[in-house]
């Protein structure tokens, strides 16, 4: 790797960190105004113009605040318990492709931080691994609500990991690879040549699986504020529960992403052809990725305020009884199509 | 009487839920672009409506002559006994022979339930639409007949705060 190489990699690493967290101050806010909007109320709109410089000041809110650490609480499984969930949170965008690839004094430089062969797949890791960060911030905190809240994630984990990655198989089975790049190529053309039109139904119970899969409502069954106080970060303060507050954010971001990936296209506009228009067609593509993802996002903050909230048996019944079989059985009529077609 | 409770067997279509969960996103985001109900407080004020129990006034006559006379009904009725008056011998020619040289009212004992407003046979005490008056003493709350006849003079024309809106426009 020669010195340019690598600052790209600097450069890009540093451009999708900083819109990652932008994106999280920006849908702290949005949240917030959105969810007043659908309640007929104002929301936060007195900090800065139409209250856009809100995230900051909640963000010196939680900096000033008193970081309390529970006597009772296992120490260094607790204070690590918020980075475990934020760091695969971040990690995981960088396999994203976020743009088509652009020439650059001369240098082809894919919009993506990381090209790996198996970009699904690492994504499902790393989601896992977040789970482990709900479960020991319950647990070490030594107090029932959070353990009840971690439990209730482990449960949740089995229940839609298993739909959501087989509703990814039959995407995967479509475009005959595990790179993203390979995915978002597959479902360039004609117009209806996204996979939403070719797959709605796994398309369908992978929403649903990503809901489960962010903590979101209505399956924020380890937060749920009206059983269990504050679920797993009851006990957590200050710049720690900040971190719970970012890693759900940015998991949502990442979830919007990979939607967009796999159902939508990624980074293409139908019947437009980026790849001739050069440079200009990679910033299109930058922008219709955000678009779409944000359209995502707001569907997220959507849902939240329109549907109560799931009894955790009835997710799993879903999970179980009704979203795998539904998988399998798309698995099963893709491929047969397949067969018959080639 | 029993009530027969008819059993829906739930369809196919609705079995589904997705129709219903439409259905459901649709009423949230028709609200988005609904008014808003909220009254931004210290920008915007809350008009309250004709018969709104707020802060007291004591009525003058248009020549300036208290319109009370110091009877006490107000007192006697009044439930937390926040009315305090000092009757004297009325110092105009005309009109009533009484008149009261004090008249207290503690604000932060009143209940508003409007009894002094009906006790009352001449009218004089009534309550008025204002419902802001904050500070930061008990003793402000304590207010006497300069300040009832003060409150008079700031709400006998219209409703204060439609009259506040007009000067702020």
């Amino acid at each position: 790797m020669d010195g340019l190489s690598i600052t790209v990699m600097i450069v890009k690493v540093l451009i999708v960190f900083a819109g990652v967290m932008i994106g999280v101050m920006a849908m702290t806010l949005a949240e917030r105004r959105i969810s007043a909007f659908m309640q007929d109320r104002l929301g936060p709109n007195r900090v800065g113009p139409k209250g856009i410089l809100q995230p900051i000041a909640d963000g010196i809110k939680f900096l000033m605040k008193e970081d309390i650490i529970p006597t009772a609480a296992v120490k260094p499984i607790y204070i690590l318990a918020p980075a475990m969930l934020i760091i695969p949170a971040l990690m995981t965008f960088a396999v994203i492709p976020f743009g088509q690839t652009v020439t650059l004094f001369g240098k082809q430089i894919a919009l993506q931080v990381a090209d790996v062969n198996i970009g699904i797949l690492y994504i499902f890791a790393l989601t896992s691994v977040g789970v482990y960060g709900l479960v020991l911030a319950g647990w070490s905190s030594n107090s029932k609500y959070p353990l009840l809240g971690g439990l209730r994630s482990s449960a949740q984990l089995i229940s839609y990991e298993l739909a959501m990655g087989l509703a990814a198989v039959s995407v995967i089975m479509m475009a005959g690879s595990l790179e993203l790049n390979d995915i978002v190529a597959a479902q360039q053309g004609e117009l209806f040549s996204w996979n939403i039109c070719r797959q709605p139904l796994a398309f369908l119970i992978f929403l649903i699986a990503v809901y489960a899969e962010t903590n979101r409502l209505p399956f924020d069954m380890t937060e749920a504020e009206q059983e269990l106080v504050g679920g797993y970060h009851t006990e957590y303060s200050s710049m720690k529960f900040s971190m719970f507050f970012m890693a759900e954010y940015a998991n949502m971001i990442t979830a919007a992403a990979l939607t967009v990936t796999l159902f939508f296209g990624g980074w293409d506009i139908p019947l437009v052809n980026e790849v001739s228009l050069g440079f200009f067609g990679g910033i299109l593509s930058v922008m219709a990725f955000a678009v779409k993802t944000a359209f995502f996002l707001f569907l997220f903050i959507w849902v939240r305020w329109t549907f109560p909230r799931f009894r955790y048996d009835q997710l799993m019944r879903l999970g179980w009884k009704v979203l795998l079989p539904l998988a399998l059985l798309n698995i099963i009529i893709t491929g047969a199509i397949m067969v018959f077609t080639a | 009487m029993a009530t027969i409770v008819k059993s829906y067997e739930p369809t196919f279509w609705d079995r589904l839920y997705i129709p219903a969960l439409v259905k459901g996103l649709m009423v949230t985001i028709r609200h988005i672009f609904k008014k808003k109900v909220t009254i931004q407080y210290p920008d915007e004020k809350h008009i309250p409506p004709e018969g709104y129990r707020g802060l007291h006034r004591l009525n003058k006559f248009d020549d300036g002559r208290i319109k009370c006379v110091a009877c006490e009904m107000c007192a006697a009725a009044c439930p937390s006994h926040c009315i305090h008056i000092v009757p004297d011998a009325s110092p105009w020619e005309e009109g009533k022979e009484r008149y009261p040289v004090r008249f207290d009212i503690d604000l932060l004992r009143c209940i508003y339930c409007g009894f002094c407003e009906m006790a009352c046979p001449e009218e004089a005490i009534e309550l008025t639409e204002i419902y802001d008056f904050a500070d930061y003493t008990r003793e402000s709350f304590l207010i006497d007949k300069d300040g009832l006849l003060e409150v008079y003079e700031m709400t006998k024309d219209e409703n204060f705060y439609l009259r506040e809106k007009e000067n702020a426009a």
